[in-house]
């Protein structure tokens, strides 16, 4: 039987693999922002989860509004990425050092 | 009841549907011909939405089942948010007409990051507060990648969003494990469920995580490595917009969630608040010291002011919080000050950021270095002027909430601040001869310049009567 710390627990590896996915690679920026796509979809994991859990739509209506407004970051970061294309010629991670920090 | 809530919500409203209709002008006549004109509309929309919060009044409200709150802090709050959006907005216009940057976009993206500060300084629900933080980032990460063709601002842009995405989904698996805990979104509903010796594991996990995203939106170390990146690399305005309202917003949102929400276990939260504040201090303070870049110098500068704030809401209490809202209305004021001579620092025509270039200014603009000279020592907490009696204000509610350990190593750290800030005074006043500043300054600069340091001198009297407003609004917030 499934219950619901098995979805918690899917959720809670989802969100570790999303956050690792930001600070280990070393690669590309698209990645990353793949990583957190994944961060949001472990957020709305659990909260669907609960929400059956509980007997309770607020969780799912929680979800509908973080959908939305991840599409809408997830265009405006591929803007800014799209703009630093253009002066930068590259969007390699380790490129990201014009700034020391 | 739709028209109840409303009128509630009016002075949101209202310049939301500015910036709608900003939007449609600006796009309609193209090419930027109307920017100037809808910048300066946009400084009185936001003036007149002050004015009506500020002398409205009335009872605290609720609007939409509770997920709006209208209350005597969050009308301070707005105002504070409200009233420097406008100043930034009124000092950068000269600024961006010169460096080709004054597209109509701007003013607008300031407007709407606006509202979502509103929304989140009137959050009653973690739906409201996640729907308003991220109206506020949203548009902030587009503004600091503002100048297209600039290799340092795209790349301020990029690791702004990165970051700010990164801890927005850190806040919201907090309020994921919060709500399945508690059972529901609404403050008063987790405040209910939430009580000393029967906060469950879940909710102590949620609460911390939410503490972190908060953390990372006010800068506060360890989750401040955006700033001074974002600082210096965004073009000066959008700098100066980032250290003063956003920052307003966040600290009062940090407020509400911790109180509203959480009120009834402060002693699990304010130890680990405790401790943000005394990292930011020392941290903002050490780090401060080698920067020879302004923009990156008051990024430092900024995460220690928020480790004080911070130390206001450790505190806790009525007198903490409103400690607190004093210290960010100073911190405030203060930095708009800043900001205008930061804006205004140019040679031959081109923006200088370099410390050294400050360098004998007192020799060629006396009035103006002066005005300097106020406004650092106010940074710095030097007795005379009101910077002095923002810090006084949080050590005293430290030391009154038996912190007494956290109020030395506040003194400690503002010790070792002061160092960088008297060094731009040295540098004006004893420097040594090299490449003069221009000393133009167009008139919106220097009011706010001048004003902003009469203030410091001026408030020590009584603060402007602002002690009462803030007293009130604590209260609304502690019961």
């Amino acid at each position: 039987m499934i219950g619901l710390t098995h979805y918690l627990g899917v959720a809670a590896a989802l969100f570790v693999i999303g956050i690792f996915g930001i600070f280990v690679n070393r690669k590309n920026v698209i990645v990353i922002m793949m990583s957190i796509e994944l961060m949001l979809l472990a957020v709305n994991i659990n909260l669907v989860a609960f929400s059956a859990f509980l007997n309770d739509l607020v969780g799912q209506v929680f979800t509908m509004f973080i959908l939305t407004v991840g599409a809408a970051e997830a265009a405006i970061g591929l803007a800014i990425l799209v703009v630093f294309f253009r002066t930068r010629g590259t969007i390699e991670v380790e490129d990201v050092n014009v700034m020391k920090g | 009841m739709t028209y109840a809530d409303f009128s509630i919500i009016l002075p949101e409203f209202s310049i939301l549907v500015f910036a709608m209709v900003a939007l449609l002008v600006g796009v309609w006549t193209g090419k930027d011909a109307r920017a100037t004109l809808i910048l300066w509309l946009s400084v009185a929309v936001l003036v007149l939405a002050a004015a009506s919060l500020a002398f409205g009044g009335g009872p605290a409200r609720t609007a939409f089942q509770g997920m709006f709150v209208d209350d005597a802090f969050a009308r301070f709050g707005k105002v504070m948010a409200l009233l420097s959006a406008a100043a930034v907005l009124a000092m950068s216009a000269d600024y961006l007409v010169r460096r080709g940057l004054m597209r109509f976009e701007y003013p607008i993206l300031v407007l709407l990051a606006v509202v979502g500060m509103m929304m989140m300084i009137s959050a009653g629900d973690l739906m409201a507060l996640y729907m308003g933080l991220e109206l506020q980032s949203l548009a902030l990460y587009v503004m600091a990648a503002m100048r297209r063709d600039s290799v340092k601002s795209t790349e301020a842009g990029l690791k702004y969003y990165v970051l700010g995405a990164l801890s927005s989904g850190i806040l919201l698996y907090g309020a994921s494990l919060v709500y399945g805990f508690a059972g529901t979104t609404s403050f008063a509903g987790i405040l209910g469920v939430a009580q000393e010796g029967h906060l469950s594991l879940g909710l102590l996990f949620g609460l911390v995580f939410l503490i972190t995203g908060m953390a990372f939106k006010i800068s506060a170390v360890p989750f401040h490595m955006w700033a001074p990146d974002v600082y210096e690399g965004s073009p000066t305005p959008v700098t100066a917009f980032f250290a003063t309202a956003p920052k307003v917003a966040a600290m009062m949102l940090f407020a509400r969630l911790v109180y509203d929400a959480f009120g009834g276990v402060v002693s699990d939260w304010s130890q680990i608040v405790a401790l943000l504040a005394v990292t930011s201090m020392f941290l903002g303070a050490v780090a401060a010291i080698g920067q020879t870049n302004i923009k990156r110098l008051m990024a430092y500068s900024s995460i220690a002011h928020m480790g004080y704030a911070l130390i206001g809401l450790a505190s806790g209490g009525v007198q903490g919080v409103q400690s607190m809202l004093l210290y960010m209305a100073i911190y405030v004021t203060m930095n708009v000050g800043t900001f205008a001579f930061i804006l205004s620092m140019e040679r031959d025509g081109s923006p200088v950021t370099d410390i050294a270039s400050l360098n004998l200014y007192a020799r060629r603009a006396p009035l103006k270095a002066l005005a300097v000279l106020v406004l650092m020592f106010s940074l710095a907490g030097v007795p005379p002027m009101l910077g002095f009696f923002a810090k006084f204000a949080v050590l005293a509610a430290a030391v009154n909430a038996g912190m007494d350990w956290l109020a030395v190593l506040g003194v400690i750290a503002s010790v070792i601040g002061a160092f960088y800030y008297l060094r731009i005074v040295y540098y004006m006043y004893f420097g040594t001869e090299g490449d003069a500043l221009d000393t133009r300054m167009p008139a919106p600069q220097w009011l706010l310049l001048m004003g902003t340091a009469l203030v410091m001198v001026l408030g020590i009297a009584n603060l402007f009567g602002l002690e009462a407003p803030a007293l009130a609004a604590a209260q609304a917030l502690v019961q």
